[in-house]
Parts: structure tokens; C-alpha cells; sequence
């Protein structure tokens, strides 16, 4: 058993764990953030996405010994980091992710919200191929991944104060309706 | 719920310490690079070391540079993410950016490194199984059985050699810098493979890939990859094919190469593509045609075998499709050639 000191959403933290263990099982089993999914516990699925130093990981084959010192983001700190700077509510992906109903059961919300916050750090107007592209490594056997493309894209519009496009079913009625439906 | 079996981990910062540790405990050790490979491995009990020697402490493990004589220098343990990205790597080695920029997912390519992809263990559909699965089926050649599922009396084990980056560096001449205990050394990729999947690469324990060195090209230098999978992201390749071509300032073919993967224990080289190729101008019709000659001749000398997922003979008679279109984008200074 090993003392490690994590670096997770801004606080120093300590657990005890064998060297064998994953972050996700310390995550999970030692300090209770249960926000972090274990899928498939071996890198298809991306349930476990956290961000390190800002990057996606997969907590569930990230030896949790191996990032010691290493900036930790999990879902649980995505709205204190927003606060933290000035903001309200929660972080505007989890705003957009709401507001857009892009989940049905959430297993997979975490890892995507994560994935997503990664990619608008990065490149904060993505086009729909870098957003498809982004969340890639995110699988969701629920809404069929249409409804999430454009949470991302309603958060784009309004970070740059702009009308999010209408969504597709929007486009879709409107379209038979003959008349464009305002967002 | 996958745990991992127990085991130390050390985190050395320097590579004489990793050396010097991994010399010590002997082949009960082994390297972790960004893990991707070996702990879903060692999930599935495949591996069960006693020590585990991480080399994400190693700061000059790390980087990517141009030597003085112009080729290119990647650290063993820069991310498959940094090498894809990569300003010197997609000019002068286009077809390995482009093959590191369709390994998995977009985590997996910040985790991943190009050193563990060029070690990657090769792979099996009855191999890449949990313990409880391998053992219902009464395991087999590779780990703790003694006969093989994929070819019925065969003796040896056609595991397939799954990594992207090792067809594009064949294609390149990539050169590998290895330091253990005994000292450096230097080998082109070519000459790592052996013919066997249980252990299809030559190589002592203790010794760590520290760099791939990539020899410069000329301004004529073309490189693509082609890559045939289930889905878009995430899955490894059911088909890798690496394109090289040399043209001379009248965009005739001087030199050709293509190096295809995910067919058996060692990526194969296809035979007769620069004679095939040479002195062709690339937009000519000649050379469509004789890129249609490369294709059948790539159909002929590749047989995939029912190793990895996905059907052998869709498998095979996509190869001939992968090798036309990767040629074309490689002509065409484009690619990936991916289908989604
Ligand atoms: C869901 C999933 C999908 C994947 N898809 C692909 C794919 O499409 N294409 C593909 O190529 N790979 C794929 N991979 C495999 C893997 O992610 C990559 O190959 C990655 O580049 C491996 O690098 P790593 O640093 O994580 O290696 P590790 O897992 O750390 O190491 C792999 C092996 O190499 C050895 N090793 C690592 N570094 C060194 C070194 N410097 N010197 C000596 N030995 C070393 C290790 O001991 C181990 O045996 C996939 C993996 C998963 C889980
Ligand atoms: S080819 Fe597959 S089934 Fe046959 S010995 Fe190798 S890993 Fe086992
Ligand atoms: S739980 Fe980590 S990728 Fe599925
Ligand atoms: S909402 Fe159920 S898996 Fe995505």
C-alpha cells in the first residue's frame, strides 16, 4: 500500500493505494467521485474520461501512481472551476448538455462533457467534424450522438453571443411547416 | 469490473536508473510506456509481472527534433497525439503522421506513445480475451495453451502485428535506438520483426526503444495511409496500408513502397511496386494503370487469416481497394484514406 498525493480539481489530495491500482478504482473506491463511469474497464468506451494536464485520459488504464503531480480534472470539479472564475450555474457544456436534452440514462455524460470541455479549451469555435471528431473516443448507446454534436455547438453559439443553429428536429419541423422556427 | 493483478510500479526519472532496475529484476519486469496496450494486457492476465517500470518520468524520452544531418529524431515517449500534430513529422514523414492520427481515440492518442505503438504486442481474437474466456476455450499456443484456433494443426502462432506507425516507418527507413545494460544499438525497423506471433520482434529484455530516428526525404517525398476499420475511431485496423513515393522534378516515380499491416506476426512488404512504378509520371494514365497492377499484385501476395475480428476474405479483397486509393492520395499529396 502506497500513500499517493493526486492533484484532483484544484485540491491536493492523499489516498492509500497498491501500486496496481487505476485511477478509476481510486477515484472511485478511495475518494468516493463516483462521477467518473467504469465501463468497459479496458479503453473502448470512454465512460472514464478525465482530463489530465487538460488532455482526455482514460482513468481506467491510467496506473494512478503513474500521475502523481499531475493536474486532475473530473466531472465533480467542472462547475467549482467555473465558479471559481467568475462564472454562474454550472460549466456552460453541462448548461448546453442540459438545455439540449443530449442524454438519455447519463452513463456516458460524464466522459463526453469532459471530452468536450478538453476540445473548446483547445479550440473554442470547433466546426461539427472537429466536435464529431473530439468526442470520438465517447461511446453512447443512447441518443444516437445527434443531440450532443449540438449541445457543443449551442455552447460555441454562445460563447460567441450568437443564436445557436436551430437543432436538427427543429430544422426538421420547421422545414415542414414552411416557416422557420426562432430558437 | 477488470482488476489489474498485483504488482510494484517504480517511476524512474532518468534512463540509467530504469536500466539499471529493469537489469535487476529480470524478465519479471516490465516497461510501461503510456500503458494503453499492456494494462488492458495485464487486465486479461497475459502479463503478470512482478515490477512494472514506468518511463513517464524520463524527461528526454520525450520530443520530437531534427538531427543535423536532417533526420528526424522522436523521443520513444512523445504522445501518438504531439507526433500526428506534428509540423517536421507531416512534412517529411506524412504517411506516419497520418497512420499516428487514426490509432484509436482521441484519448488513446494522448496516452499513447509512438514507442509502445512500435512495441506493441501483436494481436488475436482468442489471445485479447480475459482469463475466465481464454480458459473456457482451453487457451491457446500464445499464452498458457498449446494449440492454435486460427490455422487448425499449425505450429506456429499468426497472431497479426496491429500497429499503425510500424508499415509507415518501414516505408520511411525508420531506424530505432535501443539502451539497456549491454550498451546502445541502433537497428532499422525492417530487421525487428520475426516471423512468429507469440514474440514477433527481436529483443532482449531490458532494452528500451529510446528514439525512432527518420532519415530525411527529398522535396519529391509522398507518403499516405490507408487504414480499413469497423468504425471510424477507436478500433485497430483490420487493414494498415503505407505508401512511399519518390518523384524526381518531372513528378516521375524514382523510388515506391508499401508495407501492409494487420495480416500476420510481421507487417509485409509488397513485392515488385518501384518496378512496377518507376518512371511514371503520377498524373499520367500510365501510372493509373500500373497503380491498378500494384493493387492485384497486393491481392495476390496478401492473405489475411481469420486472426483478428473481421471477416479474412472481406478483409482480403479490401486490399486491393486500399492500396489504389492510398497510392492515388499519395500521388495526390493527400490522405488519410479512412472511410469515415
Ligand atoms: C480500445 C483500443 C484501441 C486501440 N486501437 C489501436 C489502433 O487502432 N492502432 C494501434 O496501433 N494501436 C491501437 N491501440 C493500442 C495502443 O493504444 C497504441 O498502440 C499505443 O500507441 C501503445 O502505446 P503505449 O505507450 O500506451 O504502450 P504501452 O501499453 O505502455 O506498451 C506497449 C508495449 O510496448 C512495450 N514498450 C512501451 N514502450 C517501450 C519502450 N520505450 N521500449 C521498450 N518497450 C516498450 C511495453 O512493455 C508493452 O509491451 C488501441 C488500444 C485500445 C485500448
Ligand atoms: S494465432 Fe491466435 S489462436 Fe493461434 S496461437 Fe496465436 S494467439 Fe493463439
Ligand atoms: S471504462 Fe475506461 S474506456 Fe471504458
Ligand atoms: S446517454 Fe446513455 S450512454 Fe449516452
Amino acid at each position: 500500500m502506497a500513500r499517493l498525493q493526486l492533484r484532483i480539481n484544484a485540491d491536493l489530495v492523499d489516498a492509500d493505494a497498491p501500486d496496481h491500482w487505476t485511477l478509476l478504482e481510486v477515484l472511485r473506491y478511495r475518494l468516493g467521485l463516483t462521477g467518473s463511469k467504469q465501463g468497459c474497464d479496458k479503453g473502448d468506451c470512454g465512460a472514464c474520461t478525465v482530463l489530465v494536464d487538460g488532455k482526455p485520459w482514460l482513468a481506467c488504464l491510467t496506473l494512478a501512481a503513474s500521475v502523481q503531480g499531475r493536474a486532475i480534472t473530473t466531472i465533480e470539479g467542472l462547475l467549482p472551476a467555473h465558479r471559481r472564475a467568475g462564472g454562474e450555474g454550472a460549466d456552460p457544456v453541462q448548461e448546453a448538455f442540459d438545455r439540449c436534452g443530449a442524454l438519455q440514462c447519463g452513463f456516458c455524460q460524464p466522459g463526453m462533457m469532459l471530452s468536450a470541455r478538453a476540445l473548446l479549451n483547445r479550440c473554442p469555435q470547433p466546426t461539427r467534424e472537429q466536435i464529431r471528431d473530439a468526442l470520438s473516443g465517447n461511446l453512447c448507446r443512447c441518443t444516437g450522438y445527434t443531440q450532443i454534436f449540438e449541445a457543443v455547438e449551442s455552447c460555441v453559439a454562445e460563447a460567441v453571443g450568437a443564436k445557436p443553429d436551430l437543432r436538427s428536429w427543429e430544422a426538421q419541423l420547421a422545414e415542414r411547416r414552411g416557416k422557420p422556427v426562432t430558437p | 469490473m477488470l482488476r489489474l493483478p498485483k504488482f510494484e510500479l517504480r517511476t524512474p526519472t532518468t534512463l540509467e536508473q530504469a536500466i539499471e532496475w529493469l537489469e535487476e529484476a529480470g524478465p519479471s519486469a516490465l516497461i510501461v510506456a503510456g500503458g494503453t496496450d499492456l494494462v488492458p494486457n495485464m487486465k486479461h492476465e497475459l502479463f503478470t509481472p512482478e515490477l512494472v517500470v514506468s518511463l513517464a518520468g524520463i524527461a528526454e524520452l520525450r520530443g520530437i527534433r531534427r538531427d543535423h544531418d536532417g533526420a528526424l529524431s522522436i523521443g520513444a515517449m512523445t504522445s501518438l497525439e504531439e507526433v500526428a500534430a506534428n509540423e517536421l513529422v507531416r512534412a517529411q514523414a506524412p504517411a506516419l503522421a497520418q497512420a499516428c492520427s487514426l490509432v484509436a481515440g482521441p484519448q488513446l492518442r494522448s496516452m499513447g506513445t509512438l514507442g509502445g505503438n512500435v512495441m506493441l504486442d501483436t494481436r488475436c481474437q482468442w489471445y485479447n480475451q480475459t482469463y475466465f474466456w481464454r480458459q473456457a476455450l482451453g487457451f491457446c499456443m500464445k499464452k498458457d495453451g498449446s494449440l492454435c484456433h486460427v490455422v487448425a494443426g499449425g505450429k506456429n502462432c499468426v497472431a497479426a502485428a496491429s500497429n499503425d506507425s510500424a508499415p509507415a516507418l518501414m516505408t520511411l527507413g525508420a531506424n530505432l535506438e535501443f539502451e539497456s545494460a549491454k550498451g546502445a544499438r541502433e537497428t532499422p525497423i525492417d530487421e525487428l520483426w520475426l516471423a512468429d506471433g507469440i514474440r514477433n520482434k527481436k529483443l532482449e529484455h531490458g532494452e528500451i526503444l529510446t528514439r525512432i530516428r527518420v532519415p530525411p526525404v527529398g522535396t519529391g517525398h509522398r507518403g499516405a495511409y490507408g487504414k480499413l476499420r469497423d468504425r471510424g475511431s477507436i478500433d485497430f485496423p483490420l487493414l494498415g496500408v503505407a505508401v512511399r513515393l519518390d518523384l524526381d522534378s518531372a513528378q516521375r516515380v524514382e523510388h515506391a513502397d508499401i508495407v501492409i499491416t494487420a495480416l500476420a506476426a510481421q507487417p509485409k512488404r509488397i513485392s515488385k511496386v518501384v518496378e512496377t512504378l518507376r518512371g511514371l509520371e503520377v498524373e499520367s494514365p500510365e501510372f493509373a494503370s500500373a497503380c491498378e497492377t500494384v493493387a492485384a499484385l497486393a491481392h495476390k501476395q496478401c492473405r489475411p487469416l481469420p486472426n483478428i475480428p473481421g471477416d479474412h476474405d472481406y478483409r482480403r479483397e479490401m486490399v486491393p481497394v486500399y492500396v489504389r486509393r492510398t497510392l492515388a492520395a499519395a500521388a495526390a499529396r493527400s490522405g488519410p484514406v479512412h472511410h469515415v
